[in-house]
């Protein structure tokens, strides 16, 4: 197989998945028992009034035609009003959206660098003191909750030094100093939560490598260590890199959605579970489907990376 | 090697020798922990849900060592009936989720062919959904409670547990012990009870402790989504949630659970990334 | 230890290793010293073979030569002088040039060795051109002149491809190339055509001599194969759980070896026989045992890629037949075959005249216990979590009918019968050395009391004397119990000692068989021929011979 007929494959399954997500997203939310007509309706629900409802959501049509009209809607971008306040839910996603990209884009600038250059210190000389200190603290970083970094973050630098604020709502007015004030300390939090996992993952990886027989020869071929680093290992550590990084870059998803409920922060996590709170359909579906399908494209592009990175598929026999 | 043969005896005995102090800190932590789990109505100086003061957020005072909490009720007390209803939890959808995976996974790699590519298929399909999306989805048409919980995370934690047996499976399937019994006409049952399985053993348990860490954060991240465990029953997460409000009082009330959620899986994991490097056993490359 | 090297009072030597001393430190500190009080010289021009079987820390002396060991061990004494300097006392930049330049190392894997990144031409040109010693041009024309020395196919543009666009015995020229850029004083060859097909290993064995010769560069040269040694080093040095047991010219440990051991290493070679005896007439007459009648199969779904074409292979009762071929030449397929591992295409396999099914479930339990499989590797064939006595009394148990406690009493004799201690029996494996682990990989199969045997490179992964003894081993079962074996090896000469019939194997045919003194009798067969040619003789100029032979061969070999 060439290398552009294994793109195209994987860039097939990954359409694929995506269709089996999208199925799975809309049965889990529409034919569980907690039907969207009772949803709405609550105590007050007559058999009337349900059926009228049921009629007017078309909640009577088969279920596969409800599940095409649903997904055509999700991809034209009309995602419905929401049960709770017949709000338009694009115009309140749009906006949140924004918001969590913001966040989420900020921590990945910092995670992602500080991770690889912490993992790649650590494997440098395995068993070393940096080594003992990156492993030992990384292994109590990952079983931290998603929100105890935030909580202590927010002790220290809200509440005891008063120098940041400890809820992140954002306003119309504010500039860009504001907005880097609000920032800090969800960025910091978020961080935490995926740094840890990436700085295991790179070490082991980049040890993987650098006990390989290729980096022995290296070694007694007498290439200097930075070359040696830079030259013959890194290369061949990338694919498993880029793969750690995309997988841990999913954990913001879980990541995001704490944070952001934790400091109040106006974005799509904080938005979805308030629905799930209130059983609001339309919005569940749609915060579901907008966060699996990064998942799904995140682990789709670090495949091809990686597919792409290594010589031996690059080059054939 | 040394000569003479080995019992168990002689290997608890050699595995205790080999404890470091860390390791033997955090393994008598757990235990710990565990026996204030099982003996909680007993250790725990006052009821669970008993409001004792007026007062929020009390300091640490001799009536109650660490306090208040939002309502009044005695902190300490709440948090050795979280750690009860947490471990519970997470033993149950630990063992939930073994007992399914490992099953479905062992099958899949003594089958091989099309049973196991399906199977792997659909695994693939279900991992490729984000854990908590399919939880809050879940919950949100089933509405929380513990049978929701347990099934949901279980079902979850199930599809990361098959992929580990199956691989673990599929190596031991591939080592010519396994061909020779195959070779010699044994059964599929036979070859995955003593063959296989003996051989997954320590992995696996390393993994049974991995896959317990994660039921406990995860549900202690839904519980403080307030989409987990529900009041007027709390575990460590809830806890986290309701006394948020402290951190603006100045007091560390909720400091208390989030760190007991900490401490708890901070010991699991130096003891699972002992056991692993103890006997060289590699997981497959999971998170 | 025994020094019986003449010291050449005249030349100071270019490496003297006086004393080495290597320790490995396990997980609880302790240390051990694997490499113990090692002391040679190598002259100018000169190679010295460093011998001995796995374990004897062969490779970590090469290594430690380099001022270097593995990750776990550290040099504890001694001294490595390179011309005046003391290569163990340098700084790691000086030693980073002293590697590159002056001492280098040709690796055992060339596969794993070679940096799956970069081109080879990157890789071989590296050292001269990042230290400045050679312009790109100049290495790169360096290079491709070295390539063509060692015979390398299309010299100019083969140095451009990746490491795995390239075959096994070509990458380890290419690293011999890699080594020899910088001219260096001293070349380390860590068993370099271990890894490769007997047929190709004299090749590739020439080229360095030829490399090492014209370039007059003195080499240490790794190896475990006592008659490969002999065509390439002018000292042996025996090595044996680290200390040296022999030193010596190679004439001398070849003519005339002091120490018992390099007398049982020197009798367990892979040397030819010197008379190969006809089997006795009367087997042939008897009832074929087991018969392969036109055979052909393959692997994929509908077995497609073909992996053996019209096989005809007969055993009979108490006769051991050789199925001899290099890898890929689908023995191995012929045997899992046989046992039931996997099916045929067309024709079938017939025990006492009666067709076999394919597959092990659809035979009958006697069918399975008549034919029994031995694996090559003893570690990976018994189970590490299994007892000695469960792993011996599962087969008579399952066959047999036996009762647990008859099995543990014939357990204990079948362990007494292949040679081992009966209290074994409560051992695991991983407790047992590798000969150990093969005698019981046998006692397993006789545990079923089969009549056929059918053995797959049992002692390949074995140190050559071990092997020797399993061999030993074989025919004493033989004669006592009337089994047949069937020998799947590479090894020619390890198979002409020991069958009766044998068949030679080469892209998935049989291309010669029959009675063992009438198959490898001139004229044979030319892949036969081939075979032959490539086992060493303890001549000198054997090497030289044989590779003007061996292309002649080939040559006859595409055109046919």
């Amino acid at each position: 197989m060439s290398l552009t007929e294994i793109l195209w494959k994987r860039m097939v399954l990954g359409i694929g998945t995506l269709i089996f997500v999208s199925v799975l997203v809309f049965l889990g939310t529409e034919i569980l028992p907690g039907d969207v007509a009772h949803a709405i309706l609550g105590q007050g629900a007559t058999p009337e009034l349900l059926e009228q409802i049921r009629e007017r959501l078309g909640l009577n049509e088969p279920l596969h035609v409800r599940y095409w009209v649903w997904l055509t809607n999700f991809i034209t971008g009309d995602f419905g009003t929401s049960l709770a306040n017949g709000a338009d839910i694009g115009t309140e996603i749009t906006r949140r959206a924004s918001n969590t990209i913001i966040l989420a884009l900020c921590t990945a600038i910092i995670a992602v660098p500080l991770a690889i250059a912490l993992g790649l210190a650590a494997a440098v000389k395995p068993g070393g003191l940096v080594d003992r200190a990156i492993t030992s603290t990384s292994l109590a970083l990952i079983s931290f909750p998603d929100f105890l970094v935030a909580v202590v973050l927010v002790t220290i630098f809200a509440i005891k030094l008063r120098w940041l604020p400890a809820i992140a709502s954002i306003r119309p007015s504010y500039d860009l100093v504001d907005w880097i004030r609000i920032l800090i300390l969800p960025v910091m939090g978020l961080t935490f939560t995926i740094l840890a996992h990436m700085v295991r993952m790179t070490r082991s990886a980049v040890l993987n490598v650098l006990t390989s027989p290729a980096i022995e020869m290296a070694i007694l071929k007498g290439v200097p260590r930075r070359r040696l680093l830079l030259r013959h290992a890194l290369p061949n550590a990338l694919g498993p890199i880029i793969n750690v990084v995309a997988l841990n870059l999913a954990y913001l998803i879980s990541g995001v959605v704490v944070i952001e409920t934790l400091f109040n922060f106006p974005g799509l996590g904080r938005y979805m579970v308030e629905a799930v709170t209130n059983r609001d359909v339309p919005i569940v579906q749609t915060c579901a489907m907008i966060f699996c399908s990064f998942y799904v494209l995140l682990n789709m592009t670090a495949d091809i990376l990686s597919i792409i990175a290594n010589p031996r598929v690059r080059y054939k026999k | 090697m040394t000569p003479g043969t080995r019992t168990w005896q002689g290997e608890l005995r050699e595995a205790l020798s080999d404890l470091t102090p860390g390791v033997t800190l955090c393994l008598l932590f757990l235990i710990a922990v565990f026996m204030i789990g099982a003996f909680a109505p007993w250790i725990a100086p006052y009821g669970e849900g008993e409001i004792l003061t007026n007062d929020s957020f009390l300091p640490p005072n001799s009536q109650m060592w660490l306090g208040s909490d939002y309502l009044g009720r005695d902190v300490l007390s709440r948090l050795i009936y979280g750690v009860r209803i947490t471990l519970f939890l997470a033993l149950i959808i630990t063992f939930l989720s073994f007992f399914a995976g490992v099953f479905l996974g062992f099958l899949a790699a003594a089958f091989g062919g099309r049973a196991d590519s399906w199977m792997s298929r659909v695994n693939d399909a279900l991992l490729s959904f984000p854990a908590l999306m399919l939880a809050l989805i879940v919950i949100n048409s089933l509405g929380s409670s513990f049978v929701v919980l347990v099934f949901t995370i279980a079902f979850i934690d199930m599809t990361r547990v098959f992929r580990v047996a199956r691989a673990l499976a599929v190596n031991i399937m591939v080592m010519d012990y396994v061909e020779a019994a195959v070779v010699r006409g044994e059964g599929k049952g036979w070859i995955i009870w003593h063959e296989v399985l003996p051989n997954a053993l320590t992995p696996l348990a390393a993994e049974f402790g991995i896959r317990f860490t994660y039921a406990i954060l995860f549900i202690s991240a839904l519980s403080f989504l307030g989409l987990g465990v529900q009041p007027p029953q709390s575990d460590l997460g809830v806890m986290v949630k309701e006394n948020m409000q402290a951190i603006l009082w100045g007091e560390y009330t909720t400091l208390y659970p989030a760190f007991g959620i900490a401490l708890i899986a901070i010991s699991m994991n130096v003891f699972v990334d002992w056991l692993l490097q103890r006997s060289s056993a590699k997981l497959p490359d999971e998170i | 230890m025994r020094d019986t090297s003449q010291n050449d009072p005249a030349g100071d030597p270019l490496l003297k290793v006086r004393g080495l001393d290597v320790s490995v430190r396990d997980k609880k500190g302790r240390e051990f010293k694997i490499v113990d009080g090692i002391s040679f010289d190598v002259q100018p021009g000169e190679v010295i073979a460093l011998i001995g079987e796995s374990g004897s820390g062969k490779t970590t002396i090469s290594l430690g030569c380099m001022g270097y060991t593995r990750p776990g061990c550290h040099i504890t004494a001694g001294s490595v002088h390179l011309g005046g300097t003391n290569v163990l006392e340098q700084s790691l930049p000086r030693l980073q040039e002293l590697r590159g330049k002056e001492i280098t190392y040709v690796a055992q894997s060339a596969a794993a060795s070679f940096n799956g990144a970069m081109t080879i031409d990157a890789q071989v040109t590296e050292i001269p051109v990042i230290t400045g010693a050679m312009s790109r041009e100049e290495a790169l024309a360096k290079a491709a002149r070295l390539y063509s020395d060692l015979e390398l196919p299309d010299p100019e543009n083969i140095g451009k491809r990746y490491p795995h666009q390239v075959s096994g015995g070509q990458l380890q020229r290419l690293m011999a190339a890699m080594a020899m850029i910088s001219d260096p004083r001293l070349l380390i060859l860590d068993e370099p055509t271990t890894a490769l097909d007997v047929t190709t290993q004299i090749e590739v064995l020439h080229s360095f001599k030829k490399l090492i010769r014209d370039n007059n560069t003195a080499a240490i040269y790794v190896t475990h194969d006592l008659s490969l040694v002999a065509q390439v080093a002018d000292h042996i040095l025996v090595l044996k759980d680290g200390q040296m047991v022999e030193y010596g010219p190679t004439e001398q440990i070849i003519s005339d070896p002091q120490h018992d051991y390099t007398k049982a290493l020197m009798a367990a070679a892979h040397l030819m026989p010197e008379e190969i005896h006809a089997p006795p007439a009367a087997t042939a007459e008897d009832a074929p045992l087991l018969q392969v009648r036109n055979v052909t199969a393959g692997y994929g779904p509908a077995q497609e890629i073909i992996a053996l074409r019209d096989i005809d292979l007969t055993i009979h009762a108490g006769e051991t037949v050789g199925v001899i071929g290099e890898s890929g030449s689908g023995k191995t397929t012929l045997g899992r075959l046989i046992s039931g591992l996997m099916g045929a295409k067309q024709g079938g396999v017939y025990l006492d005249g009666q067709q076999l099914q394919h597959t092990v479930s659809q035979r009958s339990r006697d069918e399975l216990r008549q034919i029994q499989f031995a694996f090559q590797m003893a570690d990976v064939a018994l189970n590490p979590r299994q007892r000695l006595n469960k792993i011996l009394s599962r087969p008579m148990m399952f066959y047999r009918g036996l009762s647990q406690r008859e099995a543990t009493k014939e357990a204990a004799r079948l362990l007494e019968r292949v040679g081992l201690p009966t209290d074994f029996a409560w051992r695991f494996p991983p407790e047992l050395s590798g000969g150990q682990r093969q005698r019981v990989n046998l006692a397993r199969a006789l545990a079923a009391q089969p009549r056929l045997i059918i053995c797959d490179e049992i002692t390949s992964a074995l140190d050559t004397i071990v092997a020797q003894q399993i061999l030993d081993l074989l025919e004493d079962l033989q004669d006592e119990l009337g089994l047949s074996y069937m020998f799947i090896t590479h090894d020619i000469a390890t198979v002409s000692k020991i069958s009766e019939r044998i068949a030679v194997m080469r892209h998935g045919r049989i291309v010669a068989q029959g009675p063992v003194d009438q198959v490898l009798q001139p004229p044979c067969h030319e892949y036969t021929q081939l075979l032959l040619n490539s086992v060493p003789e303890m001549r000198t100029d054997w090497l030289d011979e044989a590779v003007v032979e061996r292309r002649k061969l080939v040559a006859a070999l595409d055109n046919a």
